[in-house]
């Protein structure tokens, strides 16, 4: 059985890579792209409204509000899962120092690593279907999340400083 | 008494061994803090001297652009938006080099921690920690130019030069770690197999000093307070500001084409508070839980500030304020204006004196080290 440490560190890492690729892909194939679009929307809504064209205002208006909409859930989910990772790795550093059964740690590690993974898809989800479906993946897997730190917080407080340290990030 | 020696001798050459000069754990330990430092100071220098001139000026040119709109001239709008335009790209990657050089640094003191486990050869790491640093240093150097730089001599449609060495720097980071996850993967195969036990102690794993036990616990508080920020931002705020920003933007361009002057101006205003509402949310979130981060960064490395105890919970008491009272204040400019956001700037300062504190004892255990090293040949 993979021990909680391994399961945070590894799954951190990966995590970290993929949110770094994302980002990559991202900045390379859509983000300058995308910049363009929404300066191009709200301006040309402004000159439709110079030019007395308020219909055509509108959907320029609308256009660059649905932009804006993704765009600012596109570099959140990157800026999340970076986030996420770094702190999956640290938890995994320091896990041994929690106050709780291996088993109990484990099934901590994997609400962390659930919560880091789902909490960010839910919100890039958001900007390709702004119906509820992706705000309730986003919802739960942020919940997951708070739930997962909350209890590992309780766990770290009541740490037991006699019992002793495992050196080796092996277990 | 000699046997005490002896087994300082021998704790002295095991803190050696994982420390030694030059090291890929020195590298990433040194120039992790400096990245975060570089990039704090950076973030402080901008949030004095050009974040809000620049939020002015784009309230300025959206001012201009609805006269515009008022007047009927198209070419004045065009000229308005192609500034804003500029100003956005202005403040976007100053706040991505900062965002990006803090978190390099974080994830450097990571990887750091984790050297003893990467289970390559001392040059290897060496040369993996070197890509690391230098693609933390490129991206960020990368995109503070994209601005300056533009698209001159560039052959891609939307990509400038700046952007392509961001985007390299991005691609040496992510294989950086990649190659360091390979390395811990070899370590754990290793250590399963009972003929090679692990015979790596290292004592940034176990230390439990009160510094590094009041950084641990302020550090998790800090990122629990975040998330608990961040979800009633998300759940209160963030759609409602959105849809208001739809609104608002719509109805001060029919005003202005209507030419209701008075109406205009007050939903400029408007306008202008709701950007400072959704900045002051977002930046009060990403600085707790990073701040957080760092503090528990730093609870693990405390075993190599070599100073003091004093100095040490000096420091770290610096740390945790500096770390409360700059996203508690940035939060509070909504209602305190600029006096909180001078006491949010000075938190920021705590922060850095506190780092810049922190290595300069981490620096001295170097050198107590290394003069420890040349003594024993």
């Amino acid at each position: 059985m993979i021990s909680a440490r391994k399961l945070l560190i590894a799954s951190g890492l990966l995590l970290a890579i993929w949110g770094m690729a994302y980002g990559f892909f991202y900045a390379v194939f859509v983000e300058h792209q995308t910049l363009d679009r929404m300066g191009g929307a709200l301006a040309s809504g402004f000159t439709f409204a110079a030019q007395r064209n308020l219909p055509a205002a509108d959907a320029a208006f609308g256009e660059f509000t649905n932009i804006s909409y993704a765009y600012v859930r596109q570099v959140d989910a990157h800026g999340h899962w970076i986030g996420l990772s770094m702190l999956l790795v640290l938890f995994g550093i320091v896990f041994h120092r929690l106050n709780a059964s291996p088993k109990n740690q484990l099934w901590l590690a994997w609400g962390l690593v659930c919560g880091a993974v789902v909490f960010p898809l839910g919100v890039l989800m958001e900007s390709f279907n702004t119906g509820w479906g992706p705000r309730l993946v986003a919802v739960f897997g942020s919940a997951v999340m708070i739930l997962a730190l909350a209890a590992t917080t309780v766990a770290f407080a009541i740490e037991d400083v006699s019992k002793p340290s495992d050196h080796y990030l092996s277990r | 008494m000699a046997a005490g020696k002896e087994a300082l001798h021998v704790g002295q050459l095991k803190l050696t061994h994982s420390f030694a000069p030059l090291s890929a754990r020195r590298l990433l330990v040194i120039g992790g803090i400096l990245l975060i430092l570089a990039g704090m100071l950076f973030g402080d220098i901008f949030a004095i001297f050009v974040l809000h001139q620049n939020a002015g000026q784009i309230n300025q040119r959206l001012v201009a652009a609805t006269r515009a709109v008022s007047a009927g001239d198209v070419n004045g709008v065009s000229a308005a938006f192609q500034d804003i335009g500029g100003f956005q790209e202005n403040r976007g990657t100053k706040v991505d080099a900062h965002a990006h050089l803090i978190a390099f640094g974080y994830i450097a003191l990571l990887l750091a921690v984790l050297q003893p486990f990467v289970s390559f050869s001392e040059r290897a790491r060496k040369k993996v920690a070197a890509i690391f640093l230098f693609g933390s240093a490129l991206l960020p150097v990368g995109v503070f130019l994209i601005h300056y730089v533009g698209l001159a001599l560039s052959p891609f449609a939307a990509l400038g030069w700046a952007s392509v060495a961001a985007d390299l720097g991005g691609v040496l980071v992510t294989v950086a770690v990649a190659l360091d996850l390979m390395g811990l993967f070899r370590y754990w195969r290793r250590s399963s197999s009972s003929i090679e036990a692990p015979t790596m102690k290292d004592a940034l794993l176990h230390e439990r000093s009160w510094c590094a036990r009041a950084l641990l616990a302020g550090g998790t508080l800090l990122i629990l307070a975040g998330f608990a920020h961040g979800v009633l931002y998300a759940g209160l705020h963030l759609y409602d500001y959105e849809a208001r920003d739809a609104i608002l933007v719509r109805q001060m361009a029919t005003r202005a084409a209507s030419g209701q002057e008075a109406q205009t101006a007050n939903l400029l205003t408007s306008y202008a508070h709701l950007q400072g509402a959704k900045a002051v949310n977002i930046a009060a979130h990403a600085h707790i839980i990073e701040f957080g981060v760092l503090c528990m960064l730093m609870a693990l490395f405390q075993p190599y500030v070599y100073l003091g105890e004093r100095w040490r919970r000096v420091w770290a008491v610096t740390l945790l304020a500096g770390s409360l009272m700059l996203p508690l204040f940035v939060l509070l400019e909504l209602n305190l204006g600029l006096l909180a956001g001078g006491i949010a700037d000075l938190g920021g300062l705590l922060v850095i004196v506190a780092l810049a504190g922190m290595l300069t004892g981490i620096i001295r255990y170097t050198g107590q080290l290394d003069t420890t090293l040349e003594v024993t040949r």
